[in-house]
């Protein structure tokens, strides 16, 4: 087989995990407050800046600013359910996407008067792995092996805790949540400091492979969207799996056509499982 | 309501006559073209068919335009049809199956979203013909030259107020023929309208329909009066939220809500621009963005639909 | 233990209780029995905090509940095992259980009653890895008084255990109820099932159109020839 083939399947399964953490997150949030946030990738972006701003900037040792970065954008997750969502719980579900794609354009806007359109890097250059013909990027690696870990570390939370068990109940079944003892607005909040906190993890792993720009969120935000979609709502599993199905088809459609194609490959797959199967891949029909 | 129409009517004829910038009659001309575009998208939007897909007929509309002309010397006027044409179809391509299989709510959002993004993809990876991400210009000939549909300003007045006004028309006649009851049917509750006989696919495909014809209709005319495309601010995620953003702030259940939309982002995007020049690039957005936020909690109806709300509660 | 007095409820424009008085002392088993429609659902989840009622007390043990939260109520000791089950379908059993332990009280005890109520339901041990989902009716009514019971409540409200059941597994879930009672459990329980609950509580009231119309030991009801005639069939 064509070595470069095989490194771009490689590097499809490899981009896979930190889309599998993306949608994670996004799923997460959709499942348990029934809320798409449009600005979901933006918040990723937001992460990057911190990263950014704390390690090139300042000088602050990477290992010190990812976390805080995580925290940080956790942080902004709870700010957005407390003063974005919560308000219009009520309202109609469209209503809801459309203020978070207002917060969309305020954070690429604040971004840019921050930091300017410019594209930034940290200036980090890991060092490329060799495995046989194979040359594979040691900062891709290092974001799989993560991500995959990150993964597992929110699967033993939803699994072995109480308000994981309650977080996954309650996309079955809000309304009784209330006799189990649950404030399912409490669960609310964690579950979006949790979304944040992923997408957090998720901004860490990408600042050390891309630049970042304040429109960085739209080249993976629509396709996180489109996974969720994909793997079926609510489904975590679905999910990881649709992650690495539509990163095989960016990866290795990108080689054989452009990425831009790869990518409208994707978006076309998407529209047509909609028609052909709306619960997604491993969604439950309701 | 009457004299109100002629006198708004009456208003509208004076601009270009009056002692008014250059700059400001520019302004005047983009609300114009927008509104009428703002307007295209709530034909459909008002029926609970919110769609993130609006950019993708935009492009399509502006681009088989300017293309045609570009490489086949196809002129406009003939170009725009085909625009037109080729949105439909692809309206038709999305919109079939979204009604028949009742795509509804956050999946229509996604799935126009999608084709948005399909859309804006397509032309930025056919660069060798498009010019990609770096934009277009459509070949210019001398000035108001009929053929090329390349006017001067003061023609280019009057074509977007022939467009506007055409826009508010059809949007009255999607509104007058079909009655509120059905309407609000279709939108709230699809078996309730199937029960009492009214055809939801094919009232929505028809929404639809004429939604995607107009807007492809307004992209082409942007295009050519601002004589450059380009794929992020005329197709893709981008500009469908903004048309989306200024229909709902305007307010999409009242006839001049677009307009009031388009009137507000436009002005105030160029006022906020001015205030901050370009020590502080961004800073017009962010605001924009604050008050978008703000507008969908606390204004979800818009500026118009709380005006109308307080008139008939005082008329009541 | 529970005392409601004065209570209205209802839905939107929709007064669906008015003028519910009704108490229930500890130890006893308390039906509440009618036709369908009649508000018997209603009553119950005003009683357990899912609905607010618009007017009226409900008293448990000396508090009155309206001052305290919804989601606080099963810690003071009111469990509901609602209407058609309402498992989580793709939670385990297991996890079901957890959720019944979800309160702060009741976690530190989860093993100990876990092991109880798998005492009680040894199918539930078997099933404990199982989707809750997939399982039977019976199967699932059983989980659902387990998952109320982890809370280890004062007071148990049981709305339609019976409802959807072959006869035969009817007939199962009155001996669970019955044990449930011999365990010393305080029960309110509605059902439709009038004759085969009239021999398994103390008293009773019949509640008809929102509001109750009868009430009297469960001797006395079944002697009682309007009752007879209209719920019991003879």
């Amino acid at each position: 087989m064509d070595i470069f083939l095989v490194e771009a399947i490689v590097n499809g399964i490899l981009l896979g995990g930190i889309l599998a953490l993306l949608a994670l997150g996004l799923n997460l949030i959709f499942g348990v407050i029934d809320v798409v946030w449009i600005a979901y990738a933006e918040l990723v972006m937001c992460g990057m800046y911190a990263i950014y701003w704390l390690y090139a900037v300042h000088g602050v040792p990477l290992p010190i600013a990812a976390p805080i970065a995580i925290v940080f954008v956790a942080i902004l997750g709870v700010l957005v359910h407390k003063l974005i969502i919560s308000p219009i719980l009520g309202s109609a579900p469209i209503n809801q996407l459309l203020a978070t794609g207002g917060l969309l354009f305020f954070l690429q806007s604040f971004a840019t008067l921050l930091f300017g359109a410019d594209f930034r890097n940290i200036g980090l250059r890991l060092p490329i792995v060799e495995v046989g013909e194979l040359f594979v990027s040691f900062a891709r690696l290092l974001a799989f092996g993560v991500a995959l870990l990150g993964m597992l570390g929110l699967w033993l939370f939803l699994k072995r805790t109480y308000v994981g068990t309650a977080i996954r109940a309650i996309a079955q079944d809000r309304e009784i949540m209330v006799l189990m003892g649950v404030d399912p607005s409490r669960v609310y909040l964690i579950t979006s400091a949790l979304g944040g906190g992923l997408a957090g993890l998720a901004s860490a792993l990408l600042v050390l492979q891309y630049d970042v720009h304040p429109f960085i969120g739209l080249s993976f935000g629509p396709i996180t969207f489109m996974i969720c979609v994909l793997g079926g709502l609510g489904s975590m599993v679905g999910g990881f799996i649709a992650a690495f199905i539509m990163s095989q088809i960016i990866s290795v459609g990108g080689f054989y056509t452009s990425i831009e194609l790869s990518y409208v490959l994707a978006f076309l797959l998407f529209i047509v499982m909609i028609f052909v199967r709306p619960q997604g891949l491993f969604g439950v029909k309701s | 309501m009457k004299p109100g129409w002629i006198l708004l009517g009456l208003a509208l004829l004076l601009p270009p006559f009056l002692p008014i910038s250059d700059y400001t009659l520019h302004i005047i001309i983009l609300v114009l073209l927008w509104a009428f575009v703002y307007t295209s998208w709530t034909v459909m939007g008002r029926f609970g068919l919110v769609s993130l897909g609006h950019g993708a007929f935009l492009g399509l509309g502006t681009y088989t335009t300017a293309l045609l002309w570009n490489h086949y010397g196809l002129s406009p006027w003939l170009g725009l049809p085909l625009g037109v044409i080729v949105a439909v179809a692809v309206a038709l391509v999305i919109g079939y199956p979204c009604s028949r299989l009742k795509v509804v709510g956050h999946y229509f959002a996604l799935v126009t979203l999608a084709l948005t993004e399909v859309v804006r993809l397509s032309i930025v990876a056919w660069r060798d013909v498009t010019g990609g991400s770096l934009g277009m210009t459509p070949n210019t000939v001398p000035p108001n030259s009929f053929e090329a549909m390349q006017f001067t300003r003061f023609t280019w007045y009057w074509v977007a107020l022939a467009a506007w006004a055409i826009g508010l028309y059809v949007w009255h006649r999607v509104d007058r023929s079909m009655t509120r009851a059905a309407m609000d049917a279709i939108s709230d509750d699809e078996t309730a309208a199937a029960a009492v006989g009214i055809d939801v696919t094919r009232q929505k495909l028809a929404v639809t329909t004429i939604s995607a014809a107009m807007t492809a209709v307004g992209g082409a005319l942007i295009g050519q009066y601002q004589m450059y495309l380009n794929p992020e601010t005329m197709a893709g995620v981008g500009v469908s939220l903004q048309i989306v953003f200024a229909a709902i702030s305007g307010g999409m259940y009242v006839i001049l809500g677009p307009t009031v939309g388009a009137v507000l982002t436009i002005v105030l995007q160029e006022f906020l621009r001015i205030l901050f020049g370009t020590r502080f690039i961004g800073a017009a957005a962010t605001i924009y963005g604050i008050m978008l936020i703000l507008f969908i909690i606390f204004m979800p109806t818009g500026i118009c639909g709380v005006i109308v709300d307080k008139l008939r509660k005082r008329r009541a | 233990m529970l005392e409601v007095a004065g209570l209205e409820a209802g839905y939107g424009g929709f007064r669906a209780l008015h003028d519910i008085a009704l108490t229930v002392e500890a130890g006893e088993a308390v039906a509440v029995v009618g036709p369908n429609g009649a508000g018997k659902t209603t009553l119950m989840r005003a009683i357990s905090g899912l609905l607010a009622p618009r007017a009226g007390r409900v008293v448990f043990e000396g508090t009155d509940l309206a001052a305290v939260p919804p989601h606080r109520i099963v810690e003071r000791g009111i469990a509901h095992v609602p209407e058609n089950r309402r498992l989580f379908p793709r939670l385990t059993v297991e996890e079901n259980l957890k959720m019944g332990a979800f309160s702060p009280a009741a976690r530190p005890h989860f093993a100990e009653r876990l092991e109880w109520v798998y005492s009680l339901f040894p199918r539930m041990r078997e099933r404990r890895a199982q989707v809750a989902g997939t399982m039977s009716g019976g199967e699932q009514q059983m989980c659902a008084i387990g998952r109320a019971l982890m809370s280890k409540p004062k007071l148990l409200l049981m709305d339609e255990p019976s409802a959807g059941l072959a006869p035969v597994i009817v007939d199962q879930v009155f001996d669970l109820v019955r044990r449930i009672r011999q365990e010393g459990f305080t029960v309110l329980i509605v059902e439709q099932n009038v004759r085969q609950v009239l021999e398994l509580v103390d008293r009773a009231y019949v509640l008809e159109v929102g509001t109750i119309r009868k009430s009297g030991t469960a001797a006395a009801l079944k002697s009682d020839p309007a009752i007879r005639e209209a719920y019991l069939g003879i």
